[in-house]
């Protein structure tokens, strides 16, 4: 079988690109990084991949909003190419700031007749926060979700609240189970388990096919057991918690 | 015509900026329970913008409409400045716009945005909006000028804006201006230096009156500039690298290179003893210092300061400090990866009263708000874990602060060398040119005063991380594309200094006209020496240009030819073709005449410190925890990302509740490797107070007990000196200086650890004059801060500071002196006197040896090392990292003497000490492990969340608290 080959898309400012196609590679896939000047020079590109990931970073600089110059410029030039790839039964991710870019560009099906039903804002605490979380996947609908249950995972971020706009929005998006991802309380922590005031306690969600799919964690961050925050006082561990959800992704297509 | 956009709260959303500036208003004392509204806009300038675009800009690009609500109209249009929402009508509205030429990065986002709608852009500006009810004008302007603007880049407007279109910069009509030199007596030459703000000395003025005279011609304004530049302290670091007669009470040292002579020839020795087994690989000659990591990688490393611009604007010095370390990696050998970050800061206290502030001075708490957020917004766009750091406080810091911005690359073993070649195109990379910057080299060599605002207005900046990220990104590719032949960053100096320093041993040829420049009407001068930021310089062969062309571009980065290495042993410049520079290379490298300085040191007499009676030091220890300078810095070290790039080991934060100070950072850079780098830091300004020698050796001490803490080998330790000290050219200051650099020689000979970079800045003082007219000087203490980086072969080994579990033995390692001279015990009691933490370099070497063997073989559960607060602020520490209780017995702590009180026993800095948890099974071979060096089991951890400490004398308590009064004690202060 072939190795599913996974288009790693960065930007100016993009910054997690090497840990992130790592992880791929580590999970059995075969990860190549592009810069968007090349997808948008040649969209084609695109369909000789399975997986398409945004990663983590400053794309433009989190300049005007976060996510949002990247956003606008999948909605202007490769709209068409992102609804094909999708259409192929092939699968998305976006992390961090490539899920603010995700849900900035209409891919998490959060667009309705009014507009963007929902969006990821400023932190409740007003500044960039970076800590582990737990998280616990809601429903079975999300492909890199597949077999797990809870997760800790760190997150890194300023814009990083979930909101929506009304909460006739939030149970559409809720009753259709894309809200898959929620951050959860941690027995023993005196930190809030919500760390940015997102509605719902949302930290991820995927579209409606369960095929794309965004979260604020970093996953990419939990592959070696010596990455998590109390290593040294925990049992040894062989793999870091963030590889499932690459390993769901290569498997799918195995 | 002008537009412009603004993005309103919606009325269901927290105002968080208008929140803020009340805030801050109340607590500075100018109003209380101020209504404020807020907003952020764009200006965009354009000929032919219709009202629907903008509607649809707004709507598209700008606005996020869960949350924001955009207004539009063109400039002039009252909606623009009416009170949004109900708040009352008497509102007075305040608009902050960045000064013209200020870099504005989410502007020039913008710009290419909005171009991507295919409509025509001219130019945008960001502003920030506040409409402020129940302040009078009094209020509105201190509100203005201390809360919402820094007067060094920012305007304050009162209402509408007075303008109806953008400035974007006048034509520059060429003018070759020279300076007469050659009628001016001594006078006339400083008056010439100072008012140029050249800040070259009169020996140094002469030596170039006396150059231009036997040339027979005036100087150019480029060229004078260009050789205050080369020849500034910042630049060429004429002042230690200088001819200095020192004397101390051991006699007196006539040094020809102060630097070569102490510290670079302490390393020299070391390299040529280790013959075949040096790891060191390039040092004190590029921009960072270079030893090897593994089989196929080196690592390099560096660390600056950026005092000055950091005084005047927090926020941009710090940001364009941590951008132009980062550029030293990258213009080391042929490009390191940035890898880490570490940063330093030094500052008053945060408290310091309002109106205890001298003239032309910030707010500590706001210099401290804007240095650290101008370090997070940097590291954490660029895209690099700022893993280490650590913060000092002292009231000398209070105008001149001190910002301390390292950075770690990664380098492949035959990258780490470059050299121009004759005939090599000279090729501009990243950001445009522009006014941004002027005079900062020399500027940076000068000493603050109340007026340095206004003087050198030009010399702050603020950076572009995203432009520094895309340069990286091509650089990398075209290196690992042997595209060029040498590399080197545009730091202080801009040009003027990267293309003399890499055509020192060839010439040069540079079409100033060809730089790309942000606006029109720079000079030609302007474009010579703006420090302008996100610009490298490479010397790239004729037949790759095309190629960086391509990979650049294909980055969206910015590549420009301006000029060519020619063998001609000259810098020529042209602006149109016309030479407005011919300078040897000699004469600019070589012709500065020698600094010649006499330094002088007398240690202060030893005073006996009088310990207060106390029957109990609970409180004491609480006070200490909560001092600044220990007290718990997750405010901020939360603001930065530390595991980006995904090699993060040891965190900042360690333990249960990931809240407890871990003594280093370990990072593994190689995502499929085992091998780590750790990065630690030591500094201890309050013992330079007693002896600049022990504050050295004190400092090198801890900066090596971090990194064998955690697990680093301490014969692969590598350590980088600052030394950030007042103004040298008094002989005292100077003399203390010297002693440090003679001890930092001593002890790296001893412990094996060579010192492979570093950097000074002098002239750290503030001046003012005070309400009674008289000047009055502020120096700051001597400061050397020490960063070592070390490496572990297997970060599994790897230990982190906390308690693990209960049932555990506890080891002291080293012995305990009564060195509670400038401890920090003496300063939360306001004791003087007493005898400085020395250094034993024999035993500190076998201790550090003798540790880290234990730590390897899995024997310490917890290590951590005793500095500030000593014993009982270590115990205190781990406790309630660890959520796990302990008990010591100070009668078994080993002392130097019998005579150690139970005061110094507790509190007491001696160094090469160290904290260590042991389960029972691992102590037979722990004790075996450190056998010769001073060890005692001095207590044990336990279930009961508490820490106990039992004096000499019967046993009696003598500290006794629960773990989260301690822990809440060292979180408040700076919990903000």
């Amino acid at each position: 079988m072939a190795k599913p080959r996974i288009l790693i898309l960065r930007a100016p400012g993009t910054n997690c690109d090497v840990e992130t196609a790592y992880a791929f590679e580590h999970a059995g896939g075969e990860a190549t990084a592009l810069h968007l000047n090349r997808l948008l020079e040649s969209p084609q590109l695109a369909t000789e991949y399975q997986v398409l990931c945004v990663p983590g970073g400053f794309s433009f600089g989190d300049d005007v909003a976060a996510g949002r110059i990247f956003a606008n410029q999948i909605r202007h030039h490769l709209a068409d190419v992102m609804q094909e790839f999708r259409a192929a039964g092939k699968l998305v991710l976006g992390i961090c700031n490539g899920f603010q870019v995700l849900i900035k560009s209409g891919l998490l099906d959060t667009d309705d007749e009014q507009g963007a039903a929902a969006s990821l804002s400023w932190n409740d605490s007003g500044k960039y926060l970076a800590r582990w979380v737990r998280v616990s996947v809601s429903g079975d609908r999300c492909v890199f979700l597949s077999g797990c249950e809870a997760l800790q995972l760190p997150i890194a971020h300023a814009e990083g609240k979930f909101v929506v706009r009304d909460e006739t929005a939030f149970q559409k998006l809720e009753s259709d189970g894309q809200l898959v991802l929620r951050y959860s309380e941690q027995s023993g922590s005196t930190d809030d388990y919500n760390p940015n005031g997102s509605a719902g306690d949302v930290a991820g969600m995927c579209d409606s096919t369960g095929r794309v799919f965004g979260l604020m964690p970093h996953p990419e961050r939990y592959i070696d057991p010596t990455q998590h925050p109390q290593w040294t006082r925990l049992p040894q561990r062989d793999e870091g918690e963030g590889l499932q959800i690459f390993r769901n992704a290569v498997r799918y297509f195995s | 015509m002008l537009w412009e956009i603004d993005l309103h709260p919606r009325e269901d959303v927290v105002d968080r900026e208008a929140a803020g500036v009340r805030d801050d208003a109340a607590e500075l004392g100018i109003a209380d329970r101020l209504e404020i509204r807020s907003a952020r806009g764009f200006l965009i300038e354009s000929p032919s913008l219709q009202p629907a675009e903008v509607e649809k800009l707004a709507s598209d690009l700008f606005a996020d409409g869960i949350v924001e609500q955009p207004v539009c109209a063109a400039i002039g249009d009252p909606t623009l400045t009416a009170t949004p929402g109900s708040a009352a009508q008497s509102d007075q509205l305040l608009q902050v716009l960045l000064k013209p030429g200020v870099m504005d990065p989410v502007a020039q986002s913008a710009e290419a945005a909005a171009r991507d709608f295919g409509y025509p852009i001219d130019a945008i500006r960001t502003l920030r909006k506040y409409w402020i009810a129940g302040a009078d004008q009094q209020q509105l302007e201190a509100i203005g000028a201390r809360i919402l603007a820094n007067d060094a880049i920012e305007q304050v407007v009162f209402g509408p804006l007075p303008f109806d279109h953008l400035q974007l910069g006048s034509e520059y009509q060429f003018a070759l201006q020279t300076i007469e030199l050659e009628s001016l007596d001594d006078d006339g030459l400083m008056r010439l230096s100072r008012e140029g703000q050249l800040y070259l000395q009169l020996a140094e003025m002469q030596t170039i009156q006396k150059h231009f005279g036997q040339l027979g011609r005036k100087p150019t304004d480029v060229e004078l500039e260009t050789i205050a530049q080369t020849w500034s302290e910042h630049c060429s670091h004429k002042t230690l690298a200088g001819r200095i007669a020192y004397r101390d009470e051991n006699g007196e040292l006539q040094f020809e290179n102060m630097l070569k002579e102490t510290i670079f020839s302490a390393t020299e020795q070391l390299r040529a003893g280790w013959g075949d087994d040096d790891w060191c690989v390039s040092v004190f000659r590029d921009n960072a210092g270079i030893v090897r990591f593994d089989e196929t990688n080196n690592l390099a490393f560096k660390v600056e300061t950026h005092n000055h611009p950091s005084a005047l604007e927090p926020y941009g010095g710090a940001n364009t400090g941590v951008g132009g370390v980062i550029r030293d990696t990258i213009g080391t050998g042929m490009a390191a990866k940035p890898i880490c970050n570490t940063d330093v800061f030094c500052f008053a206290p945060p408290d310091t009263p309002v109106d205890a502030l001298p003239p032309g001075v910030l707010n500590p708490k706001q210099v401290m708000r804007g240095v650290v957020s101008g370090v997070r917004d940097y590291g954490n766009r660029m895209g690099i874990p700022t893993v280490n750091g650590a913060i000092y406080f002292d009231e000398r810091y209070l105008g001149n602060p001190l910002v301390y911005c390292g950075n770690v690359g990664l380098i492949p073993h035959d990258q780490s060398f470059k050299e121009a070649q004759p005939g090599d195109l000279i090729v501009s990379v990243g950001g445009r040119t522009g006014r941004d910057g002027i005079h900062g080299a020399t500027f940076s060599s000068a000493e603050l005063t109340s007026e340095s605002d206004s003087l050198s207005g030009g010399a702050v900046q603020i950076g572009n991380a995203i432009e520094e990220k895309k340069v990286l990104d091509a650089i990398l590719t075209m290196r690992d594309r042997g595209l060029y032949s040498a590399i080197t960053d545009c730091g202080a100096g801009g040009f003027s200094s990267a293309v003399g320093e890499m055509g020192e041993e060839i010439g040069a040829e540079v079409w100033l006209d060809r730089a790309p420049v942000k606006y029109d009407g720079l000079s030609y001068t302007e474009i010579w020496i703006s420090e302008a930021q996100e610009r490298m310089v490479l010397s790239v062969p004729e037949q790759h240009w095309d190629e960086v062309q391509k990979l650049c571009a294909d980055e969206s980065v910015e590549a420009t030819v301006i000029g060519k290495f020619e063998p001609t042993g000259r810098l020529v410049l042209k602006y149109d073709d016309q030479i407005v520079c011919d300078l040897s290379m000699d004469m600019l490298h070589n012709g500065r005449p020698p600094v010649i300085r006499e330094a002088n040191y007398t240690p202060a007499p030893t005073e006996p410190l009088n310990l207060p009676p106390r029957d109990n030091y609970t409180a004491d220890l609480k006070k200490i925890l909560g001092s600044y300078n220990v007290a718990s810095k997750q405010w901020i070290i939360r603001q930065y990302d530390h595991e980006v790039q995904g090699g993060s080991v040891i965190k900042p934060l360690v333990g249960v509740q990931s809240d407890g100070p871990s003594d280093a950072a370990v990072v593994r850079p190689v995502l499929d490797s085992r091998r780590g780098v750790v990065i630690s830091c030591g500094m201890n300004p309050r013992y330079g107070d007693f002896d600049t020698y022990h504050m050295a050796t004190s400092a090198i001490d801890e900066a090596m007990r971090n990194c064998v803490a955690v697990g680093a080998d301490p014969s692969r330790v590598a350590i980088l000196d600052n030394f950030c000290w007042g103004d040298c050219e008094k002989s005292e200051t100077l003399g203390s200086l010297v002693r440090a650099a003679i001890a930092c020689h001593d002890l790296s000979l001893v412990l094996e650890t060579p010192f492979i970079s570093g950097k000074d800045s002098l002239n750290n003082e503030f001046s003012y004059v005070d309400s009674d007219g008289d000047k009055q000087t502020i120096a700051i203490p001597a400061t050397l801060l020490i960063s070592a980086m070390g490496q572990v072969e297997d970060v599994s080994q790897c230990v982190t500071m906390d308690l693990k579990t209960s049932g555990n033995l506890l080891y002291l390692v080293g012995a305990t002196d009564d060195e509670l001279g400038g401890s920090h015990f003496a300063l939360v009691n306001d004791l003087k006197g007493g005898t400085v933490p020395q250094v034993d370099a024999e035993t500190a070497k076998t201790t550090f040896a003798k540790l880290h063997q234990a730590i390897k073989h899995g024997m310490v559960r917890s290590c951590h090392d005793l500095s500030e607060g000593g014993l009982a602020v270590a115990a205190a520490e781990m406790a309630f990292a660890g959520g796990v209780g302990a008990d010591i017995q100070l009668a078994k702590v080993s002392v130097g003497s019998d005579s150690v009180s139970d005061a110094a026993r507790l509190f007491s800095e001696s160094n090469t000490r160290f904290l260590c948890e042991v389960t029972a099974d691992s102590a037979a071979a722990f004790a075996e492990a450190l056998a010769g060096v001073p060890l005692a089991q001095v207590g044990q951890t336990h279930d009961d969340a508490r820490l106990r400490i039992h004096g000499t004398v019967a046993s009696e308590v003598l500290i006794d608290a629960g773990l989260e009064e301690l822990k809440a004690a060292w979180q408040q202060p700076l919990a903000w």
